[in-house]
């Protein structure tokens, strides 16, 4: 495996309420390569505010803590909010679930990517666009000149989403998080997204963490998967090894969902213990 | 998806709660411990904000004053000792002095407290439900229905609002019962309008789809599950509005067509000051300050109101 | 009535158009759902599924073609007879709760509606049914979890003891232990009641789990329908189905070789 790309160690965020201290992720550790990495988990179980605190994105009100937070071995705990800031879009990037709210409203598709390039490379206008186009190309819409053009509004949700990597990944970053990049979106949709994202991470050699509510989704597509539960990771195993899951959570959460052809009447459902949140 | 790991409070023995603990409990066992429970975190919120909370002082002094007037008041309002007493300077028998018609201005003043709550209580029991009524019913309905009430408020709306309240007066006849009711005339659009936009908000959602598919009448759900959705951000409204209608209130008195002599309100003794502002100052200064005090009560109030009841915050 | 009500449809649509400021949402759906028949409405974003069961629901402007219950033509304007007898699920537990009002006045407000007696009973007897108990009856939305919302929800559709339920994508805003635990109360509520089930999804796998039959639908209009069986078994005549089926199977690297 190569050098990693990403070393968390201890990571917890903490956001202090009206009614005391609420733990969003206590102590989730794991190191990246170039690879794909998925984190699994329902609703409050961390997964999201995890990837968060690796961009610096967490709420301000927040206190995130680990003992190691390394990018590239720069620290990222340290650096200073002008740093982090260049470092994220152009050597770490981030895809939201849902492109209608990531978008800006009122900035052509195409304005936005160039914008994007321009902030973190000193490149001319018009290889701005030349780029802006390859890229719209790269992410599979058929008519990157027309789409250049349209505002958010005007495309689908598909086509949102899709120019959202392309912008995402116009500045050629090492890493991407992917924050339940395909969830708004069709099925049908959902696995092109997934076939451009997956192309696009092979190329270029990106390490990419992939964070989803949907085990199975996330075990096709990645090469090892984290299933994280009130806050901590409770497993963390290779993705084609899932069937095989040790944790009674992850295999609670691979029974529960109805599958085509199993006739189960009643479906099993997760019984939670208290001593996974421990 | 996951916004924070709401990790649920562990659970107790539940041995003695405390009173607080029994108001902000997540499981109220009757109607009474739900309701009294979410006014309590209305209020913790409303007294997070010190500024309000002055708000809150000052109208209820001055609700205090208007019901223990006859006790308070040193002399009487109306008769004054037009011998021995015109406008002397504030001092221990008149600690604001008296006006020109030898009467204790304190006196009139804790009187007049009475009226600026009348009109203003008044204005708002007038005003508020008929702006709340056309607005939500002009939401609500839609198509023609709400371009007719729409149009009508934007009448009413295009008139400044003190004018349109002469022009009432003078048709009515002055007098503070008439400047109540062109007051609320002319303050009810603004209501309409954001009761109006409220309901289109919420006219098409989920739990409004929900109550009509159980059969419920339009004039049902109007009432009793929109209404009650634009109440709080109307109760914020006119709160702020307070201190605009005992502005008006003031005006339409200093010009002579509110409350007629010798009944003591604030506006009206203003006017009466005015002919002796710069030798006498303390005549038209007094009524002033009260204005003031309580236009300024009214506006922190409705700051911390908003602060507190705004619905897109109620959700925790 | 002369009908006998073993063939009569419980639920039947002719030639169902709906159109929204001239767009046509749905465009002539015929279909027939027996008694105590779970049926299934599948398709994508824009299908027309979702708008066929507010059409139903008299929740959208229908343009043209006939819904009939129980054999009788419903007019346009929908009685509260019809309420009694049709109720429906929502998709958003966070949406269909009004967020002022407790469980208690929430699951009161129906039996007002159709003047119901003896709601004291009934509400504890709905929450108990639901698998919440009394402790959740003086609850506000906002104090409760999105499966605990959603049972709410199915309380209240239930408690007017309807006979046909509406079900409009009911557990997608769930997470999937959640769902299992919503799924298997909806069939055990199917089961106890004998109730006919029209339900909504984007998951195949949700709607082979849950009905009988089921169509797939294509912006706004029928592709084909077919029995769960027939699907779990992949006999599907359809390109559109295949490739429903397919992409519900999950990612496969197709250019990975």
């Amino acid at each position: 495996m190569s050098a990693p790309l990403l070393e968390v160690q201890n990571l917890a965020v903490r956001f202090p309420t009206r009614t005391g201290r609420v733990d969003a992720v206590r102590g989730v550790s794991f190191t990246l390569g170039r690879e794909r990495l998925g984190i699994v988990g329902e609703s409050g179980s961390g997964k999201s505010q995890t990837g968060r605190a690796i961009l610096g994105l967490t709420a301000p009100s927040a206190q995130v803590t680990a003992d190691r937070l390394r990018f590239d071995g720069q620290d990222l705990l340290t650096m200073g909010d002008a740093e982090r800031r260049r470092l994220r879009g152009k050597r770490i990037a981030m895809v939201l679930q849902d492109p209608k709210y990531s978008l800006d409203p009122v900035m052509s598709i195409g304005r936005q990517i160039m914008e994007t390039l321009r902030t973190h490379e000193r490149v001319s206008r018009s290889e701005a666009r030349e780029r802006a186009l390859a890229m719209l190309e790269a992410v599979q819409i058929r008519d990157p000149k027309r789409v250049f053009e349209l505002y958010p509004h005007e495309v689908s949700g598909g086509m949102g989403q899709r120019a959202m990597i392309a912008m995402m990944l116009i500045a050629g970053p090492e890493l991407l998080i992917a924050d339940e990049p395909t969830s708004a979106l069709d099925v049908t949709v959902q696995l092109e997204i997934l076939a451009i994202l997956d192309s696009l991470v092979r190329h270029k050699g990106m390490g990419l963490i992939f964070v989803s509510h949907d085990l199975r989704l996330v075990s096709s597509f990645c090469d090892r998967v984290l299933v994280m539960y009130a806050g901590r990771v409770v497993e963390e195993i290779a993705a084609r090894d899932l069937s095989q899951a040790q944790h009674p959570y992850t295999r609670g959460l691979l029974n529960c969902m109805p599958e085509i052809g199993a006739s189960r009447h009643p479906l099993p459902v997760l019984e939670r213990q208290a001593e996974w949140a421990r | 998806m996951s916004v924070m790991g709401n990790t649920t409070p562990p659970p107790l023995a539940e041995p003695q709660l405390s009173r607080r603990e029994w108001l902000l409990s997540d499981r109220p066992t009757s109607r009474t411990q739900a309701k009294l429970g979410r006014a309590y975190v209305a209020w913790r919120r409303f007294a997070e904000n010190r500024l309000a909370l002055i708000g809150l002082i000052i109208i209820l002094a001055l609700v205090l004053v208007a019901i223990s007037a006859d006790l308070l008041a040193p002399y009487s309002p109306t008769i004054g000792n037009l011998a021995t007493a015109r406008l002397l300077p504030p001092s221990w028998e008149h600690w604001l002095g008296t006006d020109d018609q030898g009467r204790d201005i304190l006196s009139r003043l804790i009187y007049g407290s009475r009226l600026t709550l009348y009109v203003v209580v008044l204005v708002a029991i007038i005003a508020a439900p008929i702006g709340l009524l056309i607005g939500t019913v002009s939401g609500y309905a839609g198509g023609w229905v709400d371009a007719v009430l729409m149009r009508i408020t934007d009448i009413f709306l295009a008139f400044p609002k003190l004018v349109l309240a002469l022009a009432l007066v003078a048709a009515l006849g002055p007098g503070i019962e008439n400047a109540v009711i062109a007051i609320a005339v002319t303050s009810w659009p603004p209501y309409a309008r954001i009761a109006r936009a409220e309901t289109m908000q919420v006219r098409n959602s989920d739990y409004i789809s929900a109550v009509r598919l159980m059969g419920a009448s339009p004039i049902r759900i109007v009432l009793r599950h929109i209404m009650p959705l634009c109440m709080s951000s109307l109760i914020v409204r006119v709160t702020l509005d307070m201190a605009g209608i005992i502005l008006t209130a003031a005006g339409l008195g200093f010009l002579g067509l509110g409350a007629q002599p010798p009944l003591p309100e604030w506006g009206a003794m203003i006017a009466s000051g005015r002919r002796f502002i710069l030798d006498q100052w303390w005549v038209a200064a007094a009524p002033g300050v009260a204005i003031l005090l309580v236009s300024l009560g009214f506006n922190l109030l409705g700051d911390g109101l908003r602060d507190a009841l705004d619905p897109r915050s109620s959700g925790q | 009535m002369m009908a006998n009500t073993a063939s009569t449809p419980a639920l039947s649509i002719r030639g169902l158009e709906v159109t929204y400021d001239h767009f046509r949402a749905l465009k002539g759906v015929s279909l027939d759902i027996a008694p105590r028949e779970s049926f299934g409405l599948v398709g994508e974003s824009g299908s027309g599924k979702s708008t066929l069961l507010r059409a139903v629901a008299g929740l959208a402007p229908v343009s043209a073609g006939t819904i009939a219950l129980d054999g009788q033509t419903l007019g346009n304007r929908r009685d509260k007879e019809f309420y009694r007898r049709v109720q429906m699920v929502f998709q958003d537990p966070y949406g269909s709760l009004h967020p002022r009002h407790t469980v208690d006045r929430l699951l009161r407000e129906p039996l007002d509606i159709h003047g119901v007696s003896d709601g004291e009973n009934r509400i504890n007897r709905a929450l108990d049914e639901v698998g919440l108990g009394s402790g959740f009856r003086f609850r506000y939305p906002h104090q409760l979890s999105g499966g605990q919302r959603q049972r709410v929800a199915i309380a209240r559709a239930l408690i007017v003891e309807p006979s046909i339920l509406l079900l409009d994508e009911p557990t997608s805003a769930l997470d999937a232990s959640v769902q299992a635990e919503v799924l298997n109360l909806l069939e055990q509520i199917r089961r106890d009641r004998a109730l006919t089930f029209v339900m909504v999804s984007h998951d195949l796998a949700v709607v082979t789990h849950m009905c009988d039959r089921l169509m797939v639908m294509q912006d706004g209009a029928e592709v084909e329908q077919l029995t769960s069986p027939e699907l779990a078994e992949r006999r599907v005549t359809k390109d559109y189905t295949v490739n429903l089926l397919r992409a519900s199977e999950g990612f496969t690297r197709r250019q990975s070789a």
